[in-house]
């Protein structure tokens, strides 16, 4: 697999069930290693950063992210910060507004003093991401981070990923909701644990490509300046 | 703010009241914490007073110069202070295990017995009284007739039977974390500690089995007793809460990373490896220190951090401290009700702990799911 993720832009991983998704988001964050070739980030190794210094540049949201039910919301997204903070250092003015516009952005900051276990799914998940949000890194990967969301705030998750980009971050994310994925600049289709394409969304190759790999059962429209993928009956 | 729920049916109305109230977290911990400490302190004093026939008053400690002040002074001082005074610091070491055990295997039910400390310690004990028992014809001839029991107060029955456990409590967390290559896998590291733990169990149990003569003795380690602390014991346990609660409190926030899961942690740039040894080794030293004086006391590691979270949704750098003033006060007040409950007789402070601690999980465990939570 031999694959570049040009900077500033929304990437996303599609595929079936089982095509290694996952486990590509989890190569490029470092948390699995690779026995043969490497990674990069930003031009440099990915093992030649050091821990801190790459958990600056690069957040990640998982799949299913087990929760500290015990903390409160401000608490869990000021660990967002820990990257930026000295050992047994307080927080400091930046890492309080990092964490209060992260909160905001996600619409949790009213929740601030709750405990998390008082939260609905979809109420932890803009939570989690607002923890993502926190670290400002300039690389986010987010592994399915709509899961749980209703339709209004998975707009809400565009707007900011867009606004995001809109500042030079690059965004990948995991989505296996198709028509989501297709409002991405690029998407990249994996399926068996190889890349099959890597186009922009709007490109006609894409679409076919992306009916390809899920049998043809899928067909993908124009509707409304969006594109949509409707199930094949 | 708070928001009402109408309910309302054919038989009259029911209502249900949500309270949205923000919690002001860091006030309501500070005010725990507080009144933590001013328990601890009150059951210190009410310690002095509570002897072998009940609650005697202080007053003879005042009056001057007779032989009965002097005694008075010599039970406060050297008896009822110190074994007060340890509970409360036997007790601490356990609540911050607790809390610790609880943040690193990400498990709620995780108690500071679980890397097989408790099972290590028992084991040493059990072989130290029986190779002393051995011994005793020896200690007998030379004329000390030196009683070998937990509850023996000479010097050298105690430093060894202390020395004992805590060479046990150590060679089992280092044996459990042999099994488990490391500390990288939580799973991993938690059934390696229960098959450590079931193994030592068996040998104990073997050493017991072909040494009846130390049986009853050791009974007196396996219930858990605070009877034999005296000094040397408190100062111990003092000197070592008071290192491992800094400690905790520099690995705190690594715990709550932790508690967002291990891919989560790793992604924040911690280094994980590192910090769970460190973990680990706080977890062995506070365990091994407070097992090796007291015994094994139950329940007091497990409840007390769920009593704190039962009362404040906190950090792990908050949930340190006080799920140890909380395990201290719990200890030092099962060790006056184990004195003064049926006086001049005295209950092992295990009994106790286990009884009412158990008894307050369940009844904490029914209201959480009478509210709709889950404990």
């Amino acid at each position: 697999m031999d694959l570049t993720l040009p900077s500033g832009r929304w990437t996303s991983i599609v595929g079936p069930n089982g095509a290694g998704k996952s486990t590509l988001l989890k190569v490029l964050a470092g948390l699995l290693a690779v026995r043969s070739g490497s990674v990069q980030l930003l031009g440099r190794d990915l093992h030649g950063w050091s821990r801190r210094e790459r958990a600056r540049r690069l957040a990640w949201l998982g799949q299913n992210e087990a929760a500290a039910d015990d903390l409160c919301v401000y608490d869990l997204a000021m660990l967002g910060r820990l990257p930026h903070q000295g050992w047994m250092q307080p927080a400091s003015p930046a890492d309080h507004a990092a964490v209060e516009q992260a909160l905001r952005t996600t619409q949790a900051w009213d929740w601030r003093e709750r405990p998390l276990s008082q939260l609905s799914g979809g109420e932890r998940q803009r939570v989690l991401l607002a923890r993502a949000l926190a670290v400002q890194a300039q690389v986010l990967l987010m592994d399915e981070p709509l899961a749980n969301l209703d339709p209004p705030h998975q707009a809400d998750w565009l707007h900011s990923v867009r606004a995001l980009v809109a500042q030079g971050r690059t965004v990948v994310s995991v989505l296996h909701e198709i028509s989501l994925a297709l409002q991405a600049d690029d998407v990249v289709i994996v399926a068996g644990g190889r890349l099959l394409h890597h186009g922009r969304a709007e490109d006609g190759a894409t679409h076919r490509a992306l009916e390809a790999v899920f049998d043809q059962r899928i067909a993908i429209h124009p509707v409304a300046g969006q594109w949509l993928a409707l199930p094949r009956l | 703010m708070g928001v009402r729920f109408e309910l309302k049916d054919a038989a009259g109305s029911q209502s249900v009241n949500w309270n949205l109230t923000p919690i002001k977290t860091g006030k309501k911990a500070r005010a725990l914490a507080l009144g933590l400490f001013l328990i601890g302190g009150a059951l210190l004093l009410l310690g002095l007073a509570v002897g072998s026939t009940g609650v005697e008053s202080l007053r003879p400690l005042w009056s001057q110069g007779d032989a009965q002040a002097a005694m008075a002074r010599q039970i406060v001082w050297d008896i009822r202070l110190p074994r007060t005074l340890g509970a409360w610091g036997a007790g601490a070491l356990l609540g911050l295990a607790g809390a610790v055990a609880q943040g690193l295997f990400r498990n709620p039910l995780a108690d500071p017995y679980l890397l097989g400390s408790a099972s290590g310690a028992s084991l040493g004990v059990a072989a130290a009284l029986a190779l002393m028992g051995g011994a005793g014809g020896m200690l007998g001839a030379s004329g000390a007739a030196v009683a070998v029991s937990v509850y023996s107060g000479h010097w050298l029955v105690r430093l060894g039977l202390t020395g004992a456990a805590f060479v046990g409590a150590v060679v089992a967390v280092l044996l459990t974390l042999a099994l488990a290559r490391g500390v990288q896998h939580t799973l991993r590291l938690l059934l390696a500690g229960v098959v450590v733990g079931v193994v030592l169990g068996a040998c104990t149990s073997m050493i017991l089995l072909l040494s009846p003569d130390s049986l009853q003795a050791m009974q007196g380690f396996l219930l858990g007793s605070t009877g034999f602390v005296g000094w040397t014991a408190c100062l111990l346990l003092l000197a070592v809460w008071l290192p491992c609660l800094l400690a905790a409190g520099a690995l705190a926030r690594a715990l709550d990373a932790l508690a967002l899961g291990e891919a989560t942690a790793h992604s924040l740039g911690l280094p994980l490896a590192w910090l769970r040894a460190a973990l680990v080794a706080l977890l062995a030293l506070a365990t091994g220190t407070a097992v090796a004086q007291t015994g094994l006391i139950a329940f007091v590691g497990l409840a007390a951090p769920h009593l704190v979270r039962a009362a404040v949704s906190v950090t792990h750098g908050r949930l340190m401290w006080l799920a140890s003033l909380m395990g201290g006060a719990l200890l030092a007040a099962a060790d006056l009700l184990a004195r003064g409950l049926l006086a001049p007789q005295e209950l092992p402070v295990g009994v106790l702990t286990a009884v009412l601690g158990g008894g307050y999980l369940l009844w904490l465990m029914h209201r959480r799911q009478a509210a709709g939570g889950s404990l």
